[in-house]
Formats: structure tokens, C-alpha cells, sequence
């Protein structure tokens, strides 16, 4: 076992999973120490991770277990969003004395779990690591005691979420049963579309990773659990476990599925068809501002698993672009979420938001940036990210899904905008607290200035991205 | 390599725009700097402009002053350059620009600062449209230009200004994804979205008809045509009268140029087929909203359902394909651009003091502002296209050009023109002459030093190419030329 050290990134979080919790049982009034520690242990993992030598692939423990450029990749874009998570989420957990030292410790672990399915080359080392983050997750999204919607968020998002399990655990046996190995690269040898039970593997598969990503029609949790969750555990949800659960998606269509491309291209197709459309046309009635960013999530989602229906590198390559613009709008856009509070009481509804640009000139500006961005309209990141997608899509002739897919950006730009009238267009509200947090403005201010600027030099992206090669 | 002239051109204003947005807010004298700012910038960007007129070789077809660089991994270069047509839209949007900041004075009370963002914003984008020679930036540009007039509409306009933001945004949207499509197929079909090699390479010929009614539905919108034109009227009532002008005065232009550089220049075989098309839909434009026009009681919709009449005598011009059709166009693209700002600073005027903008409410000004009534007469004499104004020079070529090819179309396209003196006329008569019945109106007073500027301003260059339109068709006619000569080749290869 000489090779050990390629997975000194989870080795490490592991360690410092088991120190803080030893730490906060033994200490009295550890939680700050708790916290800051945690990030620490992140950003230590994360000097392993981009020191990792590149432009090499290894296979650990039999082969179930691999280390390559999109494994690296991911799981560095998975721990820096992990940190800019804590970081929002210090003052918030603090005011809304959810502040324990639980808190970071389960986002740890969920992290933790990410990367082992990042890495997975095996069926059940991808259900280990699938687990350890979901089950972090249900605690989490109950993780508000004191209310009753966060503690109904995390029932149903638990018995959903057991369910979908199940099924994709069924799926995995399938696949077991027909080709005879749980290895990813022996299924995609003995694989072959003759046998049903393949399809119907990869089909109850697909339908339990859908679920993770909340596509249609395997959505109906997030809007229930977006608005129930504590509001940072809201951007964790819209943010890293997709980051994760995309890698996963890539890693089953793309090596062990790749026989069977013709079966699972429809299917994707329509997951991202409907996720899209569907995502567009129910966020328009939305009234709260973390449901209506679940539904916008759908359909971003949707654009993502678009770049995946391809069938190319270039293709992967549009989803994972993609996947990390999102993830940067949607942190700026949480951060204006953390700001809205007066005397320590949040506000998430899309009310609150009215004549924000009169008293909150620069946060409202922020927030119009990250809404034309969410919305695809050039010049931020949001239209490059829909740009390369389609960019891709077109390339192979699917013209059907490239046309449907942008006029529902169209259907989606109006609830932006209508987000966007009511910051700018409305009676001004109360003001809401000055908020000093160093740690939220440089989060939203980075944000805002990468998706801005971004058409600056777009090539920075994408030549980061152009080193993963899967097919 | 030389001066980046054209990048600067695009920044300058953005710059300006920068300082004025991380400058201290809030007191009067901030405002009167904003402002002063916004205006050097406008106007050095007018300067410039006219330098690089000067400087214009007319003599050839060439882009000039071309800047290339790499900027998306090697697929999409960063690539600006102006011909005779395009340097023509440059200058009329350096022009306007200065002129809608002078105008913000009285019209903007609210938030003066980020309106004056705005308008220089757009500046910037609308300069980069015109420059732009790669149809990945060309669509940045053009895209781009949505977001801040929706907030200039949004933001500071009339009481239905909501749902008119929201019109405009979606109509464009809807008809540029499309246009979007159409982009990226190119260049998976040629391999490249660089203007000046696809004008040598040429677009096969299966693909040109879809191609060319996705770059349309686009253009189409935006001109705008019969019948996705009615996102216009309520855009421009609820504007603020900087935001109607740079909306009739430049936004729409871009339209016109998409289709001379674009839908001519790439797909010439396709335009070809869709000329009958083109001219069904602009008649109906000329004459069925020159009738609209005709009833309206608002003045400022009357003037958008004038510009989208006028707008199709462009289209109609742009589509016979031949030297006097396309100048005639292009040389109406530019009168309209001024006349129909100058109009719209007209009816902003009154609008200011009397705040309405219904016809009714007037009458008899000519005894009240008859400096006002005199200027008002000259743009709408050029409105309707009198011999001596710019708009004669265009609508006479536009209808030559028509003559040449179908007789029908330019008889009817002809009516336009009677009908175009009815409601302009008609329009002048009851707001400016007639008995006082509204008595408030006699405390209006007449034309301050800024107003008579700007008028002034734009009278100038309209009765200037009126009588002497020698340097507009210097500039353009080689390009013009070069451009047919590239259509009737590749037409003539595929018959």
C-alpha cells in the first residue's frame, strides 16, 4: 500500500471529523473553535489537493477507487465551495442560535462523502460515500430545533431520500446480477443492451441519482426542503451536494454505461427537457425567495445534464463550466439572502426584496448582476455557461433540445426580472441592519466580481476544464 | 499595431461610467459632477468619431482600423473594424449620446447618477454593435444593450412602465435566442464566426433559408416589423425622453444594420427568396401603421408608429438589393435617427412643463413657444420627408431603388408617404395651432439655452444632408457597392 497517500485529502478530513468532535465533547463553549478549526481543516485539505500531481490517473484499493483530473477537479471546486458555505454561515447559525458545534462537523462529513463519490470506481464504494453525505444532509436540513419547518424539511427529505435510495441500490444489484462485477470498469465490459436487465439497472440508477440532483420529475422535495432548511444549509444544498452528484452522473454515463449510450441518451434528454421547461414555469408563482430558488436550481440542473445528453468530452466538459458558474451565482445570491435581516429576524420572501436599490444601493447592484446572470444574459458568466453548453449540443445536431432549451430561458428570464422589478421598480421597505460581516461582503463581492468579469478572460475556465478527458 | 481606436471607442464611456458609479453620492454638487463627467466623456467619444471619419479611407471596401485578438481559446477572436456603413451608426451614436446626457437635466429627478450609468453604458454597447465583426461579440453586444434599457424604462418611466420593460425584454429575448441558434450552427457549419472570412467563404446553400429567418426573427423584433412591432409604441411612451430617443434614434438602427451586414452579406442566396416576404411585411408596416398612427391621441405613440413606418421603408430599401435601395436605406436609417430624436426631445419638452402627452391637452403654442413651434415644424417636415431635409434624400432613394425592382411595391410603398404628411401634419396642426382651450398652458415658457441647443443640435445635420447628402453617400457608396457585387455573385453562381 504504497499509493496511500492519493487519498490523504479524505484521510485528513476524516482525522479532523474525529479531533473536532473529541474537541467539542471535551471542551466547554468549543463551537467558535469548532468552526474556525473545520475551515482550517478544509483549506489544509485543499493544499493537498492542489498539490496533487496532475495529468495522471490512479487506481487504488482493486481498482475501486480512482484519482484522475475529474476526480482532483471536482473535489477542489467542492471543498472551495464548502469553505465560502461556513464562511457565509457563521453570523447566520450565530443569530439563529443554531450554533453548535455539530454544524460544522456534519458539513465536514457530507464533504467527506463527497469526495469518496467523486472518486468512486465501484458500485458500493459510491453507495459508502453516497450515504455518509445524505445521511449529514438529513440532519442538517432538520438542524433548526426551534421550528417546526426545518424539522419537517429533514423527515421528508429523509423518507424521500431512503426511498430513492432504495431504488438505486436495486438499480446497482441489477447491474451486479447481469454483468457480474461491482467495478465500474468491468461493468463497462460485460455490459451489453441485450440483456433487459442492464437497461433496467441503468434505469433505476438513473432515477436514484435524479433524485440527488432534484431533476424532473424526481423534484418534489426541493421546494419542501430549500424553504423548511436553516438558510445556510439552503446554499449548501444548491451548491455542493450538485457538485458531487454531477461527477457521479458523469462517471456512470461515461465509463461503465458508455455501451449503452443509446439507451440512457433519451432518458437524459428528457430530464433535461422537462427539468428546464418545468423549472421555468413554476418558479414565475413563487412568493418565497429559497423556493423559487429551488425551482430556478431545477432548471439549471436541467441545462447541466443538457451538456451530458451529448456525448462528448467537449460536452462533459460544458457541464462541469457549467456546473461551477452556477455554483458561484448562486453563492452571491445566497449572501444577499444572509444580509436581509432586521433585529436578528431573516427575511426570505420575495416581498421583502421591494426598493431594496433605495436603501441598499450596492447589494442591490450585486443582486441585479447575479439575476441577469442567473437569467443568461451576456455579458456575466451565466450566458457563457449556457453559451458553451449549447455550443456543444448544437455540435452534434440537436437542434430540438438547443431551441426548447433557450426559449425557456426566455420563460425563465421573466421571474428574474420579476425579481429584479421588485428591487428596482417598488415602493421602498423598511431598511433592513447594517451588516459588518467581512466574511459575507468579501463573498459577495468576489462573487458578483467573477460572474461580471468573466468575459474578461474566459479562457481561465476553460483551460482548467480542458484537462479532463473521460471518454 | 496601431492605436486601439475602436476598443476605445467601446470603453471610454464604460470608464466614465466607473468613475461616476464609485463616486461619492448623494448632495447636489455630486450630481452636477456626475454629470459634467458623463458629458466630457460623451463628448470626447463624439470627437473621437469624428476623427475617425476623417481619417476614413471611403475609398475602399476594406474594414479599417481592424483589431483582432485572441480571446476564447482560440475559437472566437476578439475582432472590431468598421466599413463605410458601420462608421456612419458609430457617429450617430456618439452623436445622440451627448445629446440625451445634456437632456437629463430637467426629465430625471430621481437617481440621476445611475441614469447617467445607464446612457453611457449604452453608449458603449451600441458602439461595440456597430464595430463588432465576429458574431459571437457582435451578439454580446447586441444582447447586452437589453439590460440597461430595460432599467432606464423600468426605472425612471411612465406609470405603466412595468409591463412596457417587460414587453420590450421578453420580445427581444424571444427573438434573439433564435438569432443565438443561428450563431453557434455557423460555426459549426464554416468554423468560424469571424464576419470577413465568412464573406469569402460563403454559407452553403441548404442551410442559408433557416439560418437567415432565425437572424429575422431577431432583427425583425427589433426594427421592428409588422406584427412583432407593438412592443415599440408602449416602450416608448413609458420611456424617459433620453431612453425613447436612444431607443428610436439608435436601438433601432442596429436592426437595420444586422440586416445589411448579416442577412445580405451571409446569406445572400436566402435573402434572395425571402425578398417577397420582406416586402409584404414592410408595407403592411408603412401603410397599415401609418394609419394607426393616424388615430392616436397620444404623442409619443404616434411618433413610435411613425418610426416603425419608417423603419419599413429601411427594411424595404435594404431588400431590393441594389445600389439606390441600400443607400437610400442606410441614408434613412441616419435621418430617421435624427429626426425622430429630435422629435421625441419635442414632445419631452412639453411633456415637462405640462406633463401630458396627450394631444388634446394642447393647442395654439405657437403663440406661447413660438421658438419651440418653429423648431417642432422643421422635424416634422423632415418627418414626412420634404425636398431639403435628410429624410427626403432616403425615402427618394428607397422608393428609386423600389421602382427599379417591383413597380406594385413601390406604388403602394409611394401611399406611405401621403399618409406619413397626414398624421404629421395633422399632429402639428392640433398641437401647435388652434385656439388655447387648456389655459394652463400659457404659464409654459418657452425653450431654455439647453433645449434650443440640443434642437439646434440636430436641425443642423438634418437640413445639412437635406440640401447637400454628399458626404453620407461618399462614405458609404464603395461598400455599398462591394457588398451587391458580392450578392449578385454568389446569386448568379447558384443560378
Amino acid at each position: 500500500m504504497n499509493n496511500l497517500n492519493f487519498i490523504y485529502p479524505e484521510i485528513f478530513i476524516s482525522l479532523g471529523i474525529l479531533f473536532l468532535l473529541v474537541l467539542g465533547v471535551f471542551k466547554k463553549k468549543s463551537s467558535s473553535l469548532v468552526f474556525t478549526l473545520s475551515i482550517v481543516i478544509l483549506l489544509t485539505t485543499l493544499g493537498f489537493l492542489i498539490n496533487f500531481p496532475s495529468e495522471q490517473e490512479f487506481y487504488l484499493f482493486n481498482g475501486s477507487y480512482k484519482i484522475d483530473q475529474l476526480s482532483t477537479f471536482m473535489k477542489i471546486v467542492t471543498i472551495i465551495s464548502g469553505i465560502f458555505v461556513l464562511i457565509c454561515s457563521f453570523k447566520y447559525i450565530k443569530l439563529v442560535k443554531i450554533f453548535d458545534i455539530e454544524y460544522p462537523v456534519l458539513i465536514l462529513s457530507s464533504i467527506l462523502g463527497m469526495l469518496v463519490m467523486i472518486s468512486s470506481y465501484d458500485l458500493i464504494v459510491f453507495y459508502v460515500g453516497l450515504e455518509l453525505q445524505t445521511l449529514s444532509l438529513y440532519v442538517l436540513a432538520a438542524f433548526n430545533k426551534n421550528q417546526t419547518n426545518s424539522s419537517e424539511a429533514g423527515l421528508k427529505y429523509f423518507v424521500l431520500s431512503a426511498l430513492s435510495s432504495g431504488l438505486l441500490l436495486y438499480g446497482c444489484s441489477l447491474i451486479y446480477g447481469f454483468t457480474g462485477s461491482t467495478n465500474f470498469f468491468l461493468i463497462s465490459e460485460n455490459i451489453f443492451s441485450t440483456d433487459y436487465g442492464n437497461v433496467f439497472g441503468i434505469v433505476f440508477i438513473l432515477v436514484g441519482l435524479s433524485f440527488k440532483i432534484s431533476v424532473v420529475p424526481f423534484h418534489m422535495w426541493a421546494p419542501d426542503v430549500y424553504e423548511g432548511s436553516p438558510t445556510s444549509v439552503t446554499l449548501f444544498f444548491a451548491v455542493v451536494p450538485k457538485i458531487a452528484a454531477l461527477t457521479v452522473f458523469i462517471r456512470f454515463l461515461y465509463v461503465p454505461f458508455l455501451g449503452l449510450f443509446e439507451q440512457w441518451q433519451a432518458i437524459i434528454i428528457f430530464l433535461s427537457l422537462a427539468s428546464m421547461i418545468f423549472g421555468a414555469i413554476s418558479a414565475i408563482g413563487q412568493k418565497n425567495l429559497k423556493r423559487l430558488i429551488a425551482f430556478s436550481s431545477i432548471g439549471h440542473m436541467g441545462y447541466a445534464l443538457a451538456g451530458l445528453s451529448v456525448g462528448t468530452n467537449s460536452g462533459i466538459q460544458s457541464s462541469i463550466i457549467y456546473i461551477c458558474i452556477y455554483l458561484v451565482m448562486n453563492m452571491g445570491f445566497f449572501c444577499c439572502l444572509f444580509t436581509m435581516k432586521r433585529k436578528n429576524v431573516f427575511f426570505d420572501n420575495l416581498e421583502d426584496l421591494s426598493g431594496l436599490s433605495k436603501n441598499h444601493p450596492v447589494i442591490s447592484l450585486c443582486l441585479l448582476i447575479l439575476l441577469f446572470s442567473l437569467a443568461g444574459i451576456p455579458p456575466t458568466a451565466g450566458f457563457f455557461a449556457k453559451f458553451y453548453i449549447f455550443m456543444t449540443v448544437i455540435e452534434e445536431s440537436m437542434y430540438f433540445l438547443a431551441i426548447v432549451g433557450l426559449l425557456s430561458t426566455v420563460i425563465s428570464a421573466f421571474y428574474y426580472l420579476k425579481i429584479i422589478k421588485i428591487i428596482y421598480f417598488d415602493e421602498p421597505k423598511k431598511q433592513y441592519d447594517k451588516d459588518h460581516n467581512i466574511g459575507l461582503k468579501t463573498t459577495l463581492a468576489l462573487s458578483t466580481l467573477l460572474i461580471l468579469l468573466y468575459f474578461i478572460y474566459p479562457n481561465s475556465l476553460i483551460n482548467l476544464v480542458s484537462k479532463i478527458n473521460i471518454i | 499595431m496601431n492605436f486601439p481606436i475602436l476598443t476605445s471607442l467601446i470603453l471610454l464611456p464604460i470608464i466614465g461610467a466607473f468613475f461616476i458609479l464609485v463616486s461619492k453620492s448623494g448632495d447636489k454638487y455630486s450630481f452636477k459632477s456626475a454629470k459634467y463627467v458623463a458629458l466630457f466623456v460623451s463628448f470626447v467619444n463624439f470627437f473621437i468619431s469624428i476623427y475617425l471619419w476623417y481619417v476614413f479611407d471611403p475609398s475602399t471596401s476594406e474594414f479599417q482600423f481592424v483589431e483582432s485578438r485572441l480571446w476564447l481559446q482560440g475559437l472566437i477572436n476578439y475582432k472590431v473594424g468598421v466599413d463605410g456603413i458601420s462608421i456612419l451608426f458609430i457617429l450617430l451614436s456618439t452623436f445622440i449620446a451627448p445629446l440625451c446626457i445634456i437632456s437629463v437635466n430637467r426629465t430625471i429627478n430621481v437617481k440621476l447618477k445611475e441614469f447617467l450609468i445607464a446612457i453611457l453604458v449604452m453608449e458603449s454597447l451600441m458602439i461595440g454593435v456597430f464595430c463588432s465583426l465576429d458574431l459571437v461579440i457582435f451578439y454580446l453586444f447586441f444582447e447586452a444593450g437589453l439590460i440597461p434599457m430595460f432599467l432606464i424604462i423600468g426605472i425612471w418611466g411612465g406609470s405603466r412602465r412595468v409591463y412596457s420593460a417587460f414587453k420590450f425584454f421578453l420580445f427581444t429575448l424571444l427573438g434573439s435566442v433564435l438569432m443565438l441558434i443561428a450563431i453557434i450552427s455557423i460555426y459549426w457549419i464554416s468554423g468560424t464566426t469571424d464576419v470577413t472570412e465568412l464573406y469569402n467563404l460563403g454559407i452553403d446553400s441548404k442551410y442559408q433559408n433557416l439560418l437567415w429567418l432565425a437572424f429575422f426573427s431577431s432583427f425583425a423584433v427589433k426594427t421592428p416589423m409588422w406584427p412583432v412591432h407593438t412592443w415599440l409604441p408602449d416602450a416608448h411612451v413609458e420611456a424617459p425622453t433620453a431612453g425613447s430617443v436612444l431607443l428610436a434614434a439608435i436601438l433601432l438602427k442596429m436592426a437595420g444594420y444586422g440586416f445589411i451586414r448579416f442577412s445580405i452579406g451571409l446569406f445572400p442566396i436566402a435573402s434572395e427568396n425571402f425578398t417577397q416576404l420582406v416586402y409584404t411585411l414592410s408595407l403592411v408596416a408603412i401603410v397599415y401603421t401609418s394609419f394607426v398612427a393616424l388615430m392616436q391621441e397620444d404623442m409619443k405613440k404616434l411618433i413610435a408608429y411613425s418610426s416603425v413606418a419608417h423603419m419599413g421603408y429601411v427594411t424595404l430599401g435594404i431588400f431590393t438589393l441594389n445600389q439606390q435601395g441600400l443607400e437610400g436605406s442606410i441614408i434613412q436609417m441616419i435621418s430617421h435617427g435624427l429626426v425622430s430624436a429630435a422629435l421625441f426631445f419635442c414632445v419631452g419638452v412639453v411633456y415637462d412643463r405640462m406633463h401630458s402627452r396627450l394631444i388634446k391637452d394642447y393647442g395654439g403654442i405657437v403663440s406661447i413657444m413660438p421658438k419651440y413651434a418653429c423648431l417642432f415644424m422643421i422635424f416634422t417636415l423632415a418627418a414626412i420627408g420634404l425636398p431639403g431635409t435628410s429624410g427626403f434624400v432616403g425615402e427618394f432613394l428607397v422608393l428609386i431603388g423600389t421602382f427599379k425592382k417591383n413597380f406594385l411595391v413601390a406604388t403602394i410603398a409611394s401611399l406611405g408617404v401621403i399618409l406619413g404628411a397626414a398624421y404629421m401634419l395633422w399632429l402639428y396642426k392640433r398641437v401647435i395651432f388652434g385656439k388655447i382651450i387648456n389655459i394652463d398652458l400659457l404659464k409654459m415658457p418657452d425653450l431654455n439655452k439647453s433645449e434650443i441647443f440640443i434642437l439646434i443640435c440636430l436641425a443642423v445635420p438634418t437640413l445639412f444632408f437635406g440640401f447637400y447628402p454628399e458626404p453620407l453617400s461618399n462614405t458609404i457608396e464603395v461598400s455599398v457597392t462591394n457588398l451587391i457585387d458580392i450578392y449578385n455573385y454568389k446569386t448568379n453562381i447558384t443560378k
